[in-house]
């Protein structure tokens, strides 16, 4: 499983980086696929000089959510409707605390905060949830009904009695006038990302102007799968699994099933309120459609298309479907995602990419060839 | 091996004492002799001659304990206890509670009344985890391996709490050789067959270093082969690493090849214990199980 690639004097560094990014819990364990990531990662670097990277910030940052979902439903077992609770939680906390505290400092704050607290009220509803012995089914049902309340609820904060410090809810009309994105310190380096313009010096083609929010996310986005590759082929990561696959024989070889839900629970609300931060950045606004019910589903979709214990999956499916939606926009794009479902749902439960990989891999499984057929012997039970 | 003849022997020898619902506190000396190959032969004296008696190291005791489920009792004021190293196996018909038993042992039932002590400690309201990190381990009836994942990786999952590095690898290695699986170890879990799929689960649940073992009908199911195996198993993990057992099985031959002493349970309690010869021969008990209800 180590890497014989490296070259040079830190070989046995990256030997160690590559042996904990692969594992059975991640497709893509060659060489082959780290060089496709490589070429995939600069075509997304270069996709701004070609295409329209301000829009296209979109699909990464949603990518965020998708894998969130990924980690929760398709590593640890639960099958949660609320990520987009976590995104939204964590997009409104940003934008009330940076309209309060409006410069680098602040914002950079406000953005740590929201990730911050939405991964808290994921661990406060995931302790409940899961503490409280509720079947994993439930789970699904409770985290749908927190997002309908979390609509319902902020699509009624208009009035001025719903104002935080300088920060209006604003009700069905969501909240406008967020600070532009200004990472730093206040007086000593800072940069604003959104609604600015990155110029870069491209040999061929000259000087050409970028959007540097759209590398600020393509960078998270990269940092996030990496990350949650590690995450999913640790140890840990093996728990979660071995908890999707059988809670009774996990908790009965000695881990504490509860816990370990709650913390990729936890680790998932937080990854979609960063989601939720950059989205509400992006657009300088946020509005209770992010609790509704049709966007509730998306991540469901994204992650059932791409293979749910595929992160990758989860990637590129997202920034596929969402491209398409976008394209198609209106009820007809909400329609075909829902005839999308139901064909990967009756079709190819697996995903996409996991079926890929198989075919890459030509039998991704080995089937044992060496044992006959087990004699079927008395059973001394009456 | 030749354990039978030495558990025939020392069974022979130790009959009498045997009918006590309580091995651990039979106060006899009748040693086993030198015969027999376990860890401790001086220490033997309970029926089937297995157990460290002399210590009277009582490893598992339960006191006074009921399950009833709604208005079933399953288990009824159970007074069951276990010596260190003993390997016991518990019969009974159907519905006498065998597995409820084994399940308030390890926590995956809660019981309705009594107490469960383990090691000197009372664990009736400890955590299943913690039951097992506590040194209990259990194999499931139907055999529980993740069927997805291959055997190395079924493998690694207990062993990763124990041990990092090149010990790790090690002792997976050593779990799955002792399962019989050497050469399988890429393959996906779910295509073994159910006997090796057994064998994986009872290697997976040896590999935490278990003081004590609970097998629910670890050869439900298998060839003869596959069930000498896994006798064999048992007692090797019982004399050499001196792991002690509770298994459930129907099947009285198997029964008799591992036993050091045998628990009958009947509607929900303890209804004989003893060596295997006397349980068999009981008439008692050959009314409400072995010749009756079969």
């Amino acid at each position: 499983m180590a890497a014989e690639s490296a070259t040079g004097a830190d070989r046995g560094a990256l030997a160690r980086i590559r042996g904990r990014l692969e594992g059975p819990n991640t497709v893509g364990n060659s060489t082959g696929f780290w060089i496709g990531f490589a070429v995939a990662v600069l075509a997304l670097v270069a996709y701004p000089l070609v295409g329209n990277g301000e829009s296209f910030s979109l699909f990464l940052v949603l990518a965020l959510l998708g894998l969130s979902l990924s980690l929760v439903w398709g590593y640890s077992g639960v099958l949660s409707f609320g990520q987009v609770v976590f995104f939204g939680v964590g997009g409104y906390t940003f934008g009330v605390v940076s309209i309060n505290l409006p410069d680098p400092t602040g914002i950079t704050a406000a953005a740590l905060t929201g990730v911050v607290v939405g991964g808290i009220t994921a661990a406060l509803l995931g302790y409940f949830m899961f503490y409280g012995g509720v079947r994993d089914v439930y789970v699904t049902i409770i985290t749908l009904v927190s997002t309908m309340v979390l609509q319902t609820f902020m699509a009624q904060t208009a009035g001025s009695e719903w104002t935080i410090g300088e920060a209006a809810l604003g009700g069905f009309n969501g909240m406008p006038a967020i600070p532009l994105l200004e990472l730093g310190i206040t007086g000593v380096v800072s940069y604003q990302f959104v609604f600015n313009t990155l110029e870069l010096f491209v040999p061929g083609l000259g000087t050409v102007e970028v959007d540097p929010f759209y590398y600020l996310a393509l960078a998270a986005l990269v940092a996030a799968y990496l990350g949650l590759r590690v995450l999913v082929n640790s140890d840990f990561g093996r728990v979660m699994v071995a908890v999707r696959e059988d809670q009774d024989r996990t908790q009965m070889f000695g881990y504490d099933v509860k816990r370990v839900k709650l913390l990729t629970f936890t680790v998932g609300g937080a990854l979609a309120a960063l989601s939720g931060v950059l989205y509400a950045a992006r657009n300088v606004y946020i509005d209770p459609q992010v609790f509704a019910l049709w966007f509730a589903t998306l991540p469901v979709i994204w992650v059932s298309v791409g293979g749910r214990k595929s992160l990758l999956g989860a990637v590129i499916a997202t920034i596929g479907i969402e491209y398409f939606r976008l394209s198609v926009q209106g009820e007809m794009a909400l329609v075909v995602l829902g005839a999308l479902l139901l064909v990967f749902i009756l079709a190819l439960p697996g995903g996409i990419v996991p079926w890929i990989a198989g075919k890459i891999s030509g039998s991704a499984v080995p089937v044992s060839e060496l044992d006959d057929a087990d004699a079927p012997a008395e059973v001394s039970e009456s | 091996m030749s354990s039978e003849a030495e558990r025939s022997e020392a069974s022979g020898q130790a009959s009498g004492e045997t009918a006590s619902s309580e091995p651990e506190r039979s106060e006899g000396s009748k040693n086993a002799s030198g015969t027999d190959t376990t860890m401790d032969p001086n220490v033997r004296e309970t029926p089937a001659g297995k157990a460290t008696g002399d210590r009277t190291d009582t490893l598992l005791q339960t006191d006074d304990l009921v399950k009833r489920f709604g208005g079933f009792t399953a288990t009824d004021s159970v007074d069951f206890s276990v010596d260190e190293g003993e390997l016991r196996c518990l019969i009974g018909p159907n519905g006498a509670g065998k597995s409820t038993l084994l399940k308030l042992i390890v926590g995956t039932l809660e019981p309705s009344g009594g107490r469960i002590y383990y090691d000197g400690q009372e664990i009736t309201d400890m955590e299943p985890n913690e039951r097992v990190r506590s040194g209990i381990s259990m194999k499931f009836q139907v055999p529980s391996v993740y069927g997805e994942l291959s055997v190395r990786e079924n493998a690694r999952l207990p062993v990763q709490q124990l041990a990092d590095g090149a010990e790790r690898r090690r002792r997976v290695d050593e779990a799955i050789e002792n399962a019989g699986l050497a050469g399988y170890e890429d393959v996906q879990a779910s295509a073994l067959s159910h006997g090796q799929q057994q064998q994986l689960e009872i290697g997976m649940a040896a590999s935490l270093d278990p003081d004590l073992l609970l097998l629910d009908e670890p050869v439900a199911g298998l060839s003869v082969d596959e069930r000498t195996e896994i006798a064999e198993r048992i007692r090797r993990l019982n004399r050499e690493e001196g792991i002690a057992f509770i298994v459930i099985e129907h099947d009285t031959d198997f029964v008799g090849e591992i036993a050091d002493s045998v628990t009958v349970l009947h509607r929900g309690d303890v209804f004989r214990e003893g060596s295997i010869e006397e349980i068999e021969s009981d008439p008692e008990v050959r009314r409400i199980y072995l010749g009756g209800e079969q």
